[in-house]
């Protein structure tokens, strides 16, 4: 079964918690949490993350977010 | 300017209670960038303010803070912006959403970082805010 063979939550030894990948290079995290205040004078990481390096993933849920007003005008408004 | 509910508890405590919905909507956006909030729940709650004054005192009196013609324009303008300040990013020859090559005078790369986190999350929070109005002005059918 895929889910019993994912590690347990927390665990520190798990791959997605170590800093170089199984396959040798460094992870993303790794260079967010050594960089993001240098590259950005933020002191939340998340906020960097979110709204920096990620932008393009964020730009796409307000997108879906306006998508979803335009196709509630459409269906629901009254001409009047 | 008569209220259309016909409670006066009801009105004076949705009157008096939006404002401040809103200055703790104002004030999640900003903390955006020292803790948990940001623009999607910031203008959660800006928009929060807003649909009370509009289910408190009725449709037609609570047009003079968000006109239901405006939303759906500001909803763009705010996505816009956001687009718009990847786009400028990629015009002057970084990739798309590189803040740091955005057309900024006399600042260093990383506050410029800085200061366009903080304007594409007023798009964010201006596109929020204005489609969750408009899918209730929606809703109601008017």
């Amino acid at each position: 079964m895929t889910v019993a063979d994912l590690p347990p939550r927390g665990d520190i030894g798990a791959p997605i918690q170590q800093q170089v990948n199984p396959s040798g290079t460094d992870v993303a995290g790794a260079y967010y949490i050594e960089y993001a205040y240098r590259d950005t004078h933020t002191p939340n990481m998340v906020a960097v993350v979110l709204a920096d390096y990620r932008a393009f993933d964020t730009l796409g849920e307000v997108i879906v977010v306006f998508a979803g007003a335009i196709g509630c005008f459409f269906i629901l408004r009254r001409r009047t | 300017m008569k209220s259309q509910t016909d409670s006066p508890i009801i009105e004076v405590a949705a009157r008096g209670l939006a404002p401040v919905i809103q200055l703790i909507g104002i004030y999640v956006f900003f903390h955006g960038h020292y803790g948990p909030g940001g623009g999607f729940q910031g203008g959660v709650l800006l928009a929060a303010g807003v649909l009370l004054l509009r289910m408190a005192v009725g449709f037609e009196n609570s047009q003079v803070q968000v006109p239901s013609r405006k939303t759906l324009i500001l909803c763009s303008v705010g996505a816009l912006i956001f687009a718009g300040t990847g786009l400028v990013a990629l015009l002057m020859g970084g990739n798309f959403m590189d803040y740091a090559h955005l057309p900024v005078p006399g600042m260093e790369a990383a506050d410029i970082r800085y200061y366009a986190i903080l304007f594409i999350e007023i798009g964010v929070t201006m596109a929020v805010m204005t489609a969750l109005i408009s899918i209730y002005d929606d809703l109601l059918g008017t």
